[in-house]
């Protein structure tokens, strides 16, 4: 028998709601809550031997600690299989779900299974990682969601072949990955094209992404009049980084005051970006951020003015979710600040 | 226009004092082959052997496949603008020595030529694995210029292929298939209530050994224009193409095009098939736009209800793929598309170069970044360390025991934007 560790979060260990978020990690023997419907999915192949259950909030503050102890508890453990939530809608409770899976499956190498709405924002951050079972967004789909998450953990621990999204209920990951079909290619496209013609359903091999095609706007008029910003995703950021954007995948952007600031130098910023060889962007941060050109422009009357904040992220793998985010929340600003164009640059 | 297509099914190719065609086996006279195809001074040498199905046997690097064929009855010759004259072929009838390809390989001469195995793993990516191949093994001279080498080499399969062709010229054939196609008017008026469907048959022609010609011609240098399926048969179609193996058309492709045989088979059932629209794909954006204004303009003036694209190569013709679809689209005539992926070696990464939301029905041929081993195998035609350089491979990509770990983007015809193979891809 497959032995199995849980995790859920203290409204689902029945320890409290938002004003118990904040406990700390802690481990019981056997199944706590919805882990028994588990047990029950499981019909004897498989069973909860522990429960780890955490806040929330404690998890979300204190990530980097509590991911450890953790881990540490699901290890004494020696589990075949990890499973955690399902979280439905619940955000953190979903991020922690994800984190901790992911981190359990790279350390332990277990299979993990966790569960949760397609819009939690656990599931951009971590399906191409993990196999996230989709669910209602509510408890109400508890019962739905565990026989799901119950057969797929089996599959992976005995080593059985994984099937599609549709087949095995998981949100895709994003994974193409090759087969042969039973048709040759051309003879598919036939059909499919008959199908298409005769207004039947057919099924698109290939999803086009969507790509979100902004329109530029007009020319500015009289560039030496105009206020211009500048934005990068090149990760130029003060020395020492004091937002702590990530070197990949960044999660948020920061925005820096450059009243007085007439060259980058090599002692006042740097890259945080960690795509591309970091060490022209250090010697002189102006390569990637021209501050010291827009400076002389400025002095020579040729723009208006330079806009006093700049606006950092860094473009390595960045989610197109969070970037597109960032830029909403940088534009809103500075067209409230009155700027009228924007330099962007990459790397 | 109306081809009788006689295929001859051959079981296998051996030298012998005379080329002929005997109970099935295809017989060839080495020396008389060699002296056929001889005589250009770029070539160093030029030498043939035989490679079959289920052998331990490897070409590399692949640079084209043609399949035998001879006109029989009705005008022209095979191969128009290259070895025949430019008459206006697709119909009367064509005899086919099936289950043979001439392959031509040597040294390489750009980065993006094929790799076949006879058996193993990467047999399963090739169609060229089936067939009974005539390898032309061309070494040019010291310091030939790229583009002549390509020449050269082309032009030895060519003549290959219509040498070999000659030898089914007068034995009956085990099938015949008739394809028939009439003028747009009458052809309409045949199958009147039935949809009408156009191929909108897109051509590489990125220059730089990027190229292939119709008639002769470049192209690169045609505008969109009309092409009967059948003249397509008949080698109206071939491939100077040094691009990416996986998901170029050789002329044996073009000769087999895989997309019309299907139409065809449904054509007077469920489709009435007009005929192909052929299109290029070349770098700059004004000729993008032209290219696919002309095809979108041409489709709609010969009345189609629909129409399937299909792609030759990546990246850059992905633009013009989606230009196509877009334009056509947006004239209300519905379409299929027919591309393959570059998603990674992980298939994480995005898959094609541009996008358009009505492209909602893709067939693909599979992720061309997906690697492959290949195992060593007993006998090498050609030259292994091309695996270190063609696209698809990389340095170290030949091992010490002869293997080769690459991916499949450097097996020819591993993922046909013709849909000539059976490869695909999902999402998990």
């Amino acid at each position: 028998m497959f032995k199995v560790v849980h995790y859920l979060n203290q409204f689902f260990a029945n320890i409290g709601g938002e004003e118990k978020a904040h406990i700390p990690p802690e481990v019981r023997e056997g199944f706590v809550g919805p882990g028994m419907a588990f047990n029950n999915a499981f019909k004897g192949e498989a069973q909860i031997v522990a429960t780890v259950i955490c806040g929330d909030s404690y998890f979300a503050e204190n990530t980097q600690d509590a991911l450890k102890q953790i881990i540490e508890m699901v290890k004494k453990y020696n589990p075949d299989i990890f499973i955690a939530g399902p979280a439905f809608n619940a955000g953190r409770y979903g991020t922690a779900c994800a984190t901790i899976a992911k981190a359990v499956k790279d350390e332990l190498g277990i299979p993990v299974v966790t569960g949760m709405y397609i819009e939690n924002p656990g599931v951009d951050l971590y399906k191409k990682d993990i196999y996230i079972i989709s669910t209602k967004d509510n408890a109400a789909g508890m019962r739905e969601a565990v026989p799901k998450m119950a057969a797929l953990a089996l599959k992976l621990a005995k080593g059985e072949e994984i099937g599609t999204p549709d087949q095995e209920g998981y949100i895709e990951r994003g994974i193409r990955k090759n087969y042969f079909a039973s048709e040759r290619g051309s003879k598919r496209a036939v059909d499919m094209l008959i199908k298409k013609i005769k207004g039947e359903p057919f099924e698109t091999e290939f999803k086009m992404p969507i790509f979100d095609r902004v329109a530029p706007n007009p020319a500015i008029k009289d560039i030496t009049k105009a206020k211009i910003a500048l934005v990068t995703s090149g990760g130029i950021v003060p020395k020492g980084n004091p937002d702590r954007i990530e070197s990949s995948s960044a999660s948020k952007f920061g925005k820096y005051d450059i009243e007085g600031v007439y060259d980058l130098t090599s002692e006042t910023f740097e890259t945080a970006h960690g795509g591309y060889d970091p060490v022209y962007a250090n010697q002189d941060p102006d390569r990637v951020l021209p501050v010291d050109v827009l400076r002389e422009l400025e002095k020579e009357g040729k723009i208006g003015s330079l806009h006093r904040y700049y606006y950092a992220t860094v473009g390595n793998g960045t989610s197109v979710k969070n970037a597109a985010k960032f830029g909403q929340e940088i534009a809103k600003e500075l067209i409230a600040d009155g700027v009228q164009a924007v330099i962007l640059t990459s790397t | 226009m109306r081809l009788e297509l006689g295929k001859i099914y051959i079981k296998d190719v051996q030298f012998g004092p005379q080329t002929k065609v005997e109970n099935g086996v295809l017989y060839i006279n080495k020396e008389e082959l060699l002296k056929e195809v001889g005589g250009d001074e770029r070539l160093k040498s030029i030498d043939v052997e035989l490679a079959h199905p289920g052998e331990e046997v490897r070409i590399i690097p692949v640079k084209d496949v043609i399949e035998p064929r001879v006109k029989v009855e009705g005008p022209g010759g095979i191969f128009p603008g290259f070895i025949s004259k430019v008459d206006t072929v697709g119909s009367g009838r064509t005899h086919v020595l099936k289950g043979t390809a001439v392959v031509t390989t040597g040294k390489i001469v750009g980065f993006q030529e094929g790799i076949i195995d006879m058996s193993g793993e990467g047999a399963k990516y090739t169609p060229f694995s089936k067939t009974h191949n005539i390898v032309m093994i061309c070494e040019p001279v010291d310091n030939l210029p790229q583009h002549e080498h390509e020449e050269a080499v082309r032009m030895v399969g060519l003549k290959a292929a219509a040498y070999l062709g000659k030898a089914g010229k007068d034995v009956t054939p085990d099938e015949i298939k008739v394809y028939e196609t009439l003028p747009l008017l009458q052809q309409v008026a045949q199958y009147p209530n039935l949809p009408k469907v156009i191929y909108v048959y897109m051509l590489q022609s990125q220059g730089l050994l990027h190229d292939t010609y119709v008639y002769g011609v470049d192209a690169k240098k045609i505008i969109p224009t009309f092409i009967y399926p059948t003249e397509v048969f008949d080698g109206a179609i071939i491939s100077g193409n040094c691009v990416s193996a996986c998901d170029k058309n050789p002329t044996y492709v073009h000769m087999n095009n895989p997309i019309i045989e299907d139409l065809y088979e449904r054509h007077g059932k469920d489709i009435n098939f007009l005929g192909c629209v052929i299109t290029n794909e070349n770098v700059y954006l004004a000729d993008k736009e032209r290219s696919s204004n002309y095809t979108a303009k041409l489709v709609e003036f010969l009345g189609a209800d629909a129409v399937i694209i299909s792609e030759e190569g990546f990246g850059n013709p992905d633009a013009d793929l989606v230009m196509n679809c877009y334009k056509i689209e947006e004239k209300g005539i519905k379409t299929v598309l027919v591309t393959d992926e570059y998603a990674g070696r992980d298939g994480s990464s995005q898959s094609l170069a541009d996008s358009t939301p009505k492209a909602d029905a893709v067939v693909t041929a599979g992720n061309a970044n997906e690697i492959i081993v290949l195992p060593p195998m007993k006998k090498v035609i050609g030259h292994p360390e091309a695996a270190d350089v063609i696209a698809g491979g990389f340095a170290g990509s030949l091992r010490p025991d002869g293997s080769i770990e690459a991916e499949i983007q450097v097996i020819t015809g591993a993922t046909s934007e013709v849909g000539f193979g059976y490869l695909s891809a999902k999402t998990y």
